[in-house]
């Protein structure tokens, strides 16, 4: 028997990064909000404190922050005509769950993407003409520019208290910072973070090579920050948990740490934990959302009405609840038809390490966002003149930990296990730097979502199923990128250098990131994309999606950044003009 | 004096806080509905679940093939083997709970082999462990082989690259993934935290100059590559003797 | 005489400093900020969906009892009480009918609250809505549940016709503040030692710390460093007063519940009017020896030095220098140099949470550290932290943080 419950304004489905940014910006409107999360309750100094959070085995290897595949999880296959096979375990990518999210346990790499990829199709083409695009490449524009993000993300980087060094002021190019980057209106609001010798070593290496190196920009705090919304965090003690981890002393920019303290205190705000949200319900005309179906942890469904719903979730539970619920029509690579699942991305990241004899890198004196970077392979920052492909990525050294079960790297040639290996790890665990490409992935027909034919999760739905492969653009993209990786870190003064390029084809067990795209993309019609600039479904105006499900592609740079900005621009014209009058934003 | 006791550390503002404040305070699992503030309750913890030495899976027969398996993963030399840091009854105690049940993993059928690509398709750890050692048993058996702990140590070797390469197949499960699991839970047992069994007195800490559960480098920033020195320090503190 | 003339005096010197208020504010309004002020829903509030229903037991040294039903109920709450009865309540401990209160109920601080004042209160207790709850009888053993026993008491410890004391040439704001210390905020009900029969020590004694729910309320007199609050500003006082957090330290334990529900809601003028007074209490303790650090050679101070390098230096930073308004700043701090380390130790084994406000959102909190470090780390560490920095404050031993975490 389902409950009926009473109807709110706004329902919010996932309690993470997004969801307090939507909660609180909603509240703050005044709108009466309740979330449901369908993970429990987490708290800094009690779940993950200084005293208990520096714990491999138990979080990066016991999954204690990551979601319970147990309950649902997807299936996966290369290619079309494969047979798809569940993700058993997670692996390549590492969604959390909680309140929180997944942003609980990022590194704090915290990027904007470029004005031009926003315009990918058109600028490109503009550029290079149609040619350059590889047959099969379903590339397109946001519908949404840089400049009309930009202050969005200028109130992001606010929110988390960012550390870095601006390179690009209103147009005028500023020294130390990245040259590449769009205009920013304001500097970052806190100074880079300190470096330690191994970022430096990069950044000697690449300055000499004619690049332009700068400190990546760190959701890690350089000094203690007060929020506009007065939450407070703390300096970062560079303990080198941070990706797959949470941060025991208020020093990495979460949800948690700057907004939900703010939230949790308004009267408009209601939490649920323990509430899987099952499917979307819309009214008989197809015409709006008219709630939510969930199950609580006892099992008992509930049907939560509202006059606004608002999804929140990983990107993967955005995707499946529109094809749970029968929203839009799910994508189908044969014909081209149908919108949901369409252009999922990734990210095509490759690297090489450097060992020396003598320079000590004490790695675990680190920080997720400790590090230098050149943007000089970025997007559309050189010239793709017969290169063969588009896009690009970042190459970075980044001072992230020296955490052992997953930190031991050993140069070229070492035995698998064994005597010989024991003795490489010994002799090089304090004497190797990491320098990595983080590309680009562009969409392309075949890259999708659907459901799959055989698999169910717990609660007797059919399993979502991804088909991805890099494609002949990653391939290529990802090779020109790893050559220049190979080149900086050949300059870095090492004893030797071992190239790891990008496996191919994509393996879902080794870890990659945690930086799934697409498959609710955002554009400008409804023909090709399933929200329009705003985030707003074109099926039912009151439904609205945020996350990276709305990248029609994925640049090179980390996400976040990019999917909070895009919240916020949503929100903004909820509030100014959807709550006054609630229909279509985007006239289709 | 007996009605005025003296103890006034018992004295109260008014009384203790339970069940006064307006967020409910029940199990942290449960679907609860939060209002008003962040809830936080003293004493509130929660510590690793520290090794518990009498959660036992594997029988004689297979504590053996795993003792010899993970000492030619990573043997002695200057410093202990696996097995002498305890990686063994690391593993034991972790296919005993939770993790060897599979409880976190998708453990649906059907179950096919699937592509490389396609990642863990066995069933849960503790019977892909228990199937894979009974195969490489009956299969040395079978064919006029020593047991796996009788070969010679490079013999041994031979059969867990053979397994690594996935040139060896097995009969009820896949030899590829047994190695690959055998082999992450060798690398969890011999660099984890000593909380949970392996590491014995941070040993593999030792060998590479890992400082553990520490949090403050900040005084160190500056280090200019010169090589550091730490003590290092376990996350379970008093729970690891 | 002179004393029961006080109140009215009392009242015209507070004039100046609420005028602002009673200009803008309704009697009503005046009688909310009162309420908070007195902390009244602290004991008389236990559901938040019926406010000053009553029913709280308070285990008292007298055996438990259960704060009274304040809604206008006719029946179980005060809805039959005239203006009248409610200020013999308040300031004689009396209810009508001549039956007296237990002194669980402060009103040996209410005594001083003006007519005016409780007349404010009563009328905005009149407003809520009447809620019928019974609540249970005392719980105290014979002889003292004939209440006419806390006659006695009140013989010995409270004299209704007593007033405060104006002092020559203090400023208005400071006898505001004393006003409102000695009445309604009842600062000393907790920061001051109590004698064998439940009663606040009075002169010297008084506002030299006690010990509450287990807690140590720190002494709020000025000494030079090493105990209390001395080495606070007045402006330290009232910003910890309104938003739980100076840069010395944030409001946790039982102070963080009297910010959240209480101090916060005063107004600048009043939190200022409190902190004048406060810190111009005067100290005189002729017995008091000069700390001497136990020093840095110690083991017991290495073993606490290796703890707090790796357990607390991430928060309170190598140098206990505390993060401003985050982490509390160790190095000088008297509350952790105070002679009673029951805080202290407290803190280590069980945590605490920094009060959030509107100003300070952050729940900061300190993790429990029971499950981690034994008594023998637990005494190091507090050892440590009394005595490094330039801290100086007698050695913890295992045995009293043995106590502690029973």
């Amino acid at each position: 028997m389902t409950r009926i419950l009473p109807e709110r304004e706004v329902v919010v489905v996932g309690f993470g990064w997004t969801g307090a940014i939507v909660a609180e910006q909603l509240t703050d409107a005044g709108m009466d909000v309740l979330a449901l999360e369908r993970g429990y309750w987490t708290d800094t100094s009690t779940d993950y404190a200084v005293n208990n959070a520096q714990d491999e085995v138990r979080y990066r290897y016991r999954d204690e922050l990551f979601e319970d595949l147990s309950r649902e999880t997807l299936t996966f296959r290369n290619e079309v005509g494969q047979t798809a096979l569940p993700m058993r375990m997670l692996g390549s990518f590492l969604p959390g769950t909680n309140v929180g999210g997944s942003i609980t346990h990022w590194n704090g790499q915290a990027w904007r993407f470029l004005p031009s990829d926003f315009q990918a199709r058109t600028h490109n083409t503009d550029r290079y003409g149609t040619g350059i695009f590889e047959e099969g490449m379903t590339v397109q524009d946001w519908g949404v520019t840089y400049d009309e993000l930009e202050p969005h993300y200028d109130t992001f980087d606010k929110i988390c208290g960012i550390s870095g060094k601006a390179g690009n002021l209103g147009g005028e190019i500023q020294e130390g910072g990245n040259p590449f980057e769009g205009p920013r209106s304001s500097e970052y609001p806190n100074p880079p973070m300190r470096m330690v010798a191994a970022p430096l070593k990069f950044a000697d290496a690449a300055q000499e090579l004619g690049y332009n190196p700068f400190p990546g920009p760190s959701a890690n705090m350089s000094q203690a920050y007060t929020n506009p919304l007065g939450v407070q965090l703390a300096p970062c003690s560079y303990c080198g948990f941070c990706e797959k981890y949470a941060c025991g002393n208020y020093s990495k920019a979460t949800a948690l740490t700057t907004i939900v303290p703010a939230l949790m205190r308004r009267e408009n705000f209601t939490l649920k934990t323990g509430a899987m949200v099952l499917r979307v319900e819309k009214d008989r005309q197809n015409t709006r959302a008219t709630g939510v179906t969930y199950i609580d942890t006892e099992g008992q469904e509930y049907f939560q009405p509202a006059q606004m719903v608002v999804l929140c979730t990983y990107i993967t539970h955005n995707v499946n609840l529109l094809m749970q619920s029968g929203i839009g029509e799910i994508y189908d690579p044969r014909t081209g038809e149908g919108n949901v699942g369409r252009n999922y991305a990734y990210q095509a990241m490759s690297g090489a390490s450097v060992f020396y004899d003598d320079f000590a890198v004490n790695p675990y004196v680190g920080a997720g966002a400790l590090g230098q970077v050149i943007d000089d392979f970025n997007g559309d920052n050189f010239d793709h003149e017969g290169l063969g492909f588009i896009g690009g990525g970042y190459i970075a050294q980044w001072q992230t930990n020296g955490r052992p079960i997953e930190s031991h790297p050993v140069p070229e040639g070492t035995p698998r296990f064994g005597a010989g290996w024991k003795r490489a790890v010994r002799d090089n665990y304090n004497h190797t730097i990491g320098v990595g490409a983080h590309g680009a992935v562009m969409s392309h027909r075949n890259n999708h979502f659907d459901l799959d034919p055989t698999y169910r999760d717990a609660y007797g739905r059919p399993l979502m199923r991804l088909t991805f492969d890099f494609r002949q653009n990653e391939v290529a993209m990802s090779a020109y990128l790893t050559d220049r990786v190979a080149e900086i870190a050949r300059a870095m003064g090492g004893r030797e250098v071992r190239v790891n390029p990008m496996t191919v084809p994509y393996d879902i067990a080794p870890y990659q990131t945690t930086h799934n795209t697409g498959g609710h993309i955002m554009g400008e019609t409804p023909a090709d994309s399933v929200t329009n600039k705003y985030n707003q479904s074109w099926d039912l105006p009151n439904l609205f999606l945020m996350g990276a499900g709305n990248f029609p592609q994925n640049p090179g740079y980390n996400p976040t950044g990019t999917v909070a900005a895009l919240a916020y621009h949503s929100m903004k014209a909820v509030r100014d003009q959807y709550l006054a009058n609630p229909g279509p934003l985007v006239q289709a | 004096m007996k009605y005025f006791p003296g103890s006034l550390g018992h004295f109260t503002r008014r009384g203790f806080l339970v069940g006064i404040s307006s967020v409910a305070i029940t199990a942290p699992l449960a679907a609860r509905e939060y209002r008003g503030g962040i809830p936080w309750r003293p004493k509130e913890a929660v510590p690793p679940d520290a090794y518990d030495p009498d959660a036992r899976f594997f029988d004689d027969g297979e504590r053996a093939f795993v003792t010899a398996a993970v000492d030619r993963l990573i043997p002695a030399d200057e410093y202990p083997s696996a097995s002498e840091l305890g990686v063994v009854d690391f593993i034991d105690a972790q296919l005993a709970g939770s993790y060897g049940r599979g409880e976190i993993y998708y453990m649906e059928g059907p179950f096919e082999d699937g592509l490389p690509t396609q990642g863990y398709q066995a069933q849960a750890p503790a019977l892909l462990y228990r199937q894979a050692i009974a195969d490489i048993r009956d299969g040395l058996a079978r064919a006029g082989q020593p047991d796996f702990v009788d070969l010679p140590p490079e013999k041994q070797d031979m059969l867990l690259t053979a397994l690594s390469e996935g040139e060896d197949e097995l009969e009820h499960t896949d030899g590829r993934t047994f190695f690959e699991t055998l082999w992450q839970n060798t690398l969890e047992g011999y660099f984890g935290d000593p909380v949970h069994g392996g590491n014995r007195n941070m040993e593999a800490w030792r060998m590479i100059g890992f400082p553990g559960a520490r949090y403050d480098y900040r005084p160190y920033i500056d280090h200019g590559g010169e090589p550091l020195s730490f003590e290092p320090i376990s996350v379970g503190g008093r729970m690891v003797q | 005489m002179r004393h029961a003339a006080l109140p009215f005096l009392l009242a015209a010197l507070a004039a100046p400093a609420a005028a602002q208020d009673s200009n803008t504010w309704s009697t009503m309004e005046r009688g909310l900020y009162l309420f908070r002020l007195g902390d009244c829903a602290a004991c008389h509030t236990i559901d938040e969906d019926r406010p000053m229903a009553g029913g709280l037991g308070l285990p008292t040294p007298f055996g438990t009892i259960y704060t009274p039903n304040l809604t206008p109920d006719e029946h179980s709450g005060i809805g039959d009480w005239t203006a009248d009865d409610f200020h013999t309540a308040m300031t004689e401990g009396v209810r009508p009918g001549g039956e007296r209160l237990y002194p669980a109920f402060p009103y040996t601080h209410f005594t001083h609250v003006t007519r005016e004042d409780t007349e404010a209160i009563y009328a905005y207790l009149q407003s809520l809505e009447p809620v019928m709850n019974r609540v249970p009888d005392p719980e105290i053993p014979w002889p003292l549940s004939m209440r006419t026993a806390m006659r006695g008491w009140n013989l010995l410890f409270f004299d209704d016709e007593a007033g405060l004391e104006p002092a020559e040439g203090k400023p208005d704001e400071w006898h505001r503040g004393q006003y409102l210390a000695e009445g309604l905020a009842h600062c000393s009900a907790c920061h001051s030692p109590r004698n064998l029969l439940g009663a606040e020590k009075d002169g010297p004694a008084s506002y030299t710390g006690g010990v509450i729910e287990g807690w140590f309320a720190p002494s709020l007199r000025s000494t030079e460093g090493g105990e209390g609050i001395g080495d606070w500003s007045e402006d330290d006082l009232a910003k910890y007063l309104r938003y739980g957090r100076n840069g010395h330290t944030a409001a946790f334990g039982p102070m963080a519940e009297v910010v959240e529900k209480s101090t916060r809601w005063l107004s600048n003028a009043d939190a200022a009017a409190i902190a004048t007074y406060i810190k111009d209490l005067p100290y005189d303790a002729p017995d008091r020896v000069e700390m001497e650090e136990v020093s840095a050679d110690d083991p017991v101070m290495q073993h606490g030095e290796r703890i707090y390098a790796t357990q607390c230096a991430a928060c309170h930073g190598i140098d206990g220098e505390g993060v401003k308004n985050q982490f509390g700043r160790l190095a000088g701090s008297s509350l952790t140099q105070a002679e009673n380390p029951l805080t202290v130790v407290r803190m280590v084994l069980e945590g605490a949470r920094a009060v959030p406000s509107d100003k300070y959102p952050t729940p900061h909190a300190m993790p429990a550290f029971d499950w981690r470090l034994s008594d023998e780390d637990v005494a190091a560490v507090t050892t440590y932290v009394r005595n490094a920095f330039g801290n100086a404050a007698p050695a913890v031993s295992a045995e009293t943080v043995a106590e502690i975490r029973e």
